[in-house]
This record gives structure tokens, sequence and C-alpha cells, in this order.
């Protein structure tokens, strides 16, 4: 089971939010103001029509499916074609839930009329993998084709594995990330009364009155490719994976460990695959989802382990939303925008910080910045925690 | 009456397969020639079970293949 070692290109990306479709239009979103007076956050007028061939195969797709294709073509616009054997390509992706807005409508459609009026695309439609396999089926992508389900840390998760999958020598390939489109009235309702969503319908993350999170949806795509390769067929390389770890806490079904020992470690892990210290890392892109209890405990994780000052530490989430699965996409495809930029995009709507918060948190305004190795961090319910290290290249 | 029956059907082809409207002919055969799997049949139906205020019990479709067959079936159930 040893692996050869190879470097890890990224060499193309696509993002879907609703702050901008396309990256660019995504990292304009960034720049601008925050969600405010808003439970969930969601894209307005999507249109999958440009992305499928007729409106019947629109129409088979979940939203979720909708966004992760959308996302996928515009990463393989940047990346060109990838001449590679077709089975040693693969898709590995990540969500927390899938399809649930088909599950919920189909739901209603067989208690208002019946079990023989549910749609026989229900099961094609909802199943979590469905993103990974349209994907796959699409551009003909024969490898591993598996999709992660760690709630919120599912795309980093996807895509420290995807990195994992080319360094070990067994793909050439792997197309990677997050999506989700989950905020259906029901499930609105269970994190409203789980009291995870923001009562004032801010986002603020790491801000004294942070009161939670606003349900947000999305999806990022990446072309991740051995590095060697990359530069042989002359495909631009936009930054290289250097880490990724993956840990659980094995606390609380929701609440992270006391002092984000869990957290503190899975950075550890991910310096220690990229063989850096914490003196290498030159930004940090938060989970910082805006509840009490993450950024309290991701705080003292990132503060414990870099020291204070910290390196400086931005969310996005204050414009985003927080798209539970594809966070880490979001995420991943910010932190190669501010490497373009060399800007670090601020923590939107955060005004001034709680006490309980001992890190560089950005926020007012974007900070130049040097571009070097990023850590960016998700943790899911359950005790997921994923970070992943990226650097810009020359 | 047969006419606007065929219209109706037509319609419920047109938009549940994504096909136009001239390609909806009797002789035309789901598979080959209108790009229509098993599952695209089953949701086609359930549209036309709606449309016509029908049921389509699944043994009938059996054998079935192309729009006239279908047709046909629909036209006995419509009255």
């Amino acid at each position: 089971m040893q692996g050869a070692g190879h470097r890890v290109a990224v060499t193309g990306y696509g993002v879907v939010a609703p702050c901008g479709i396309g990256k660019q239009n995504f990292w304009k979103g960034l720049l601008g103001p925050g969600i405010v007076g808003a439970k969930t956050i969601e894209i307005a007028d999507w249109d999958p029509q440009p992305f499928f061939a007729n409106p019947k195969e629109a129409r088979r797709a979940d939203r979720v499916e909708q966004f992760a294709l959308a996302a996928a073509s515009e990463a393989f616009a940047t990346s060109g074609d990838l001449p590679y054997e077709r089975s040693r390509i693969g898709s590995i992706f990540g969500t927390g839930i899938g399809g649930l807005r088909t599950l919920e409508e189909q739901v209603i459609t067989r208690v208002e009329k019946g079990e023989r009026r549910v749609s026989p695309f229900l099961v094609p439609m909802m199943m979590a993998n469905a993103c990974g396999a349209a994907i796959s089926m699409r551009y003909v992508l024969q490898g591993p084709a598996e999709t992660i389900c760690t709630a919120c840390a599912a795309a980093t998760h996807a895509i420290g594995y995807a990195a994992r999958l080319v360094a070990w020598g067994r793909c050439d390939a792997v197309v990677t990330g997050g999506a989700e489109s989950a905020a259906t009235i029901t499930a609105v309702a269970g994190f409203a009364n789980m009291t995870a969503l923001s009562s004032s319908g801010c986002s603020k993350p790491f801000d004294v009155a942070r009161d939670g999170f606003v349900f947000g949806e999305g999806a990022a795509v990446f072309v991740l490719e051995r590095y060697d390769l990359a530069l042989a067929r002359g495909a631009t390389i936009l930054a290289e994976v250097l880490g990724a770890a993956s840990n659980a806490d094995a606390h609380h079904i929701t609440a992270p460990s006391p002092g984000g020992v869990g957290a503190m470690a899975c950075m550890q892990q991910a310096l220690d695959d990229a063989g850096l210290t914490v003196r290498d890392i030159k930004q940090i892109n938060a989970h910082g989802t805006s509840t009490p209890l993450n950024d309290r405990a991701e705080s003292e994780a990132v503060a414990t382990l870099f020291g204070t000052p910290t390196p400086p530490v931005t969310s996005i989430k204050g414009v985003t939303g927080h798209p539970l699965g594809a966070a880490g996409a979001l995420e991943a495809a910010a932190v190669l925008l501010s490497f373009e930029h060399e800007l670090i995009p601020p923590t939107a709507n955060t005004a001034k910080l709680g006490e309980d918060i001992a890190c560089d948190i950005v926020y007012g305004a974007p900070r130049k910045w040097s571009p070097g190795p990023t850590i960016s961090n998700n943790f899911g319910f359950g005790g997921h925690n994923g970070s992943l290290i990226l650097t810009p290249v020359n | 009456m047969s006419q606007d029956l065929f219209e109706r059907f037509t319609k419920c082809a047109v938009s549940m397969l994504s096909v136009d409207a001239s390609k909806v002919t009797p002789e035309a055969r789901f598979k080959e020639d209108l790009d229509a799997d098993s599952l695209d049949l089953v949701e086609f139906v359930m549209e036309l079970e709606s449309e016509f205020g029908i049921e389509v019990p699944e043994q009938e479709l059996e054998g079935i293949t192309t729009v006239g067959q279908a047709f046909d079936l629909i036209k006995a159930k419509a009255k």
C-alpha cells in the first residue's frame, strides 16, 4: 500500500454559488456585502438548461446535481481535455446530503396523490452519489468514482482523497469537489429547531454577536492531475495540493471537542503530510460557520497550534452562508482566487470579534498578502474534521 | 375527437420525452426513434394517466413499442 509520492497539480476549477456563478463572479461576490435578514441563501433564477442536452435531461438531475455539472463544465473548460487512459481518471465527490429536494417533493406527491405517482427517477435523483456519478458518466471517467458524505467536511475530505489517489499513483487525474442544495422546508426546520441557524438571519463568523449559520447552497469542482503529467501536456498549473488530513473527534454528534483538540490534531496532520511547519502557513481559510461553539473551538485550535499572532484567518460564510457538504469546495475555490488576486477576502458582516476569539481574523476590508501555503478547514456533524493545504505555483 | 386526443397525447410526449412534435407519429418507435428508455416510458405513462384521468396497469404496457400502439391503448380508456 505504499504511495508513489507524486506531486498534485490543480489545473482547473469551476464554481456555482449564490454570490456568483463562475469563479470570477464568485470572487466579486466574496468581496461584496454579507448576508443579512435571511435564514437561507439560494442561487436566484437558476437556469440549468445551458448545462444539459435537453429539458428532459435537466429535469432528471436534482438541483444539487445540476450545480455539480455546471461547476464541472467550467472546471473542464479551464483544464482542457485530459489525455489519459479513462481508467486512470477518477471522480471523487463530496456532499452532505444529496438530492433532498427530490425526496421531499416526492414524499409530498406520495402523500397527496398516492404511491403510483412517485417518480421512477426518485432514487437516481436523491441518491447521495448522483453528482459524482453524473460527472463520471458525462466525462467518461472510468477510474474510482466514489462519494464521501461526512456532512460539512465532505468536500474537503473528497479533495484530500482525490489528491491522495494521484499522489499514490492510482490515478493520473481526479475530478473532485462538492455540491449541496438541501434547504428544503423540512431541513430548514430541522436545523432551526436544533438552534444551529442564525436567529437574526445574519452570518457573522467570529463576531461577538454571532448566533448561528445561514443555510447556503452551491458547488465547486476541481481537476487534479499528476504534476509532471500536467506540465508535460502543457497545462496551466493553478496551484498545488501539498497536504491533507482527516480525523474524528469521537466526542459528540454535533458539538466540537472542547478546546478544538480534534481540529488541532487534524491541522497538525495536514502540516506533517505537507512537510511544513506552522510558520510556513500564510493564510487560514476557516470553517467559521458563525455558530458560537464552532467558531470558539476553531479559534482555540488555531491559536494553540499556531501561537499568537496567528496567520491571517478568514471565513467566507458571511457571504456564502453554510452550504454544508459543499463548504470545503467553495472555500478551496476562494483560496485559489486569493492566490490569483493576491487578496484575502474579508469575513463579511463581522464588526467586533468575540472575546473568545484569539485569531488574526481578516474583516472589514480585504487584506493584501504575498500568496503562500494556505490551510482550509472544515468540520462536520459526527465529529469529522478535514484540513487541506494548497499553495500557489510560481 | 381522435385528433384532439392525439394532440393531447403529443403534448405529453413533447414535454416528458423532450422530442419535437413532428417526431411523434404513429409509426415512431419509443426506443429507436424517440430515445426513450424504460424509465422514460414509466414517467410518460404517468403523465398520460394524469392528462386523461385514466389508469394504465403495467401489464397492459407489455409489447407496446410504438406511439401508435400506445395511443390506441390510451384512446380506448379515455372514453
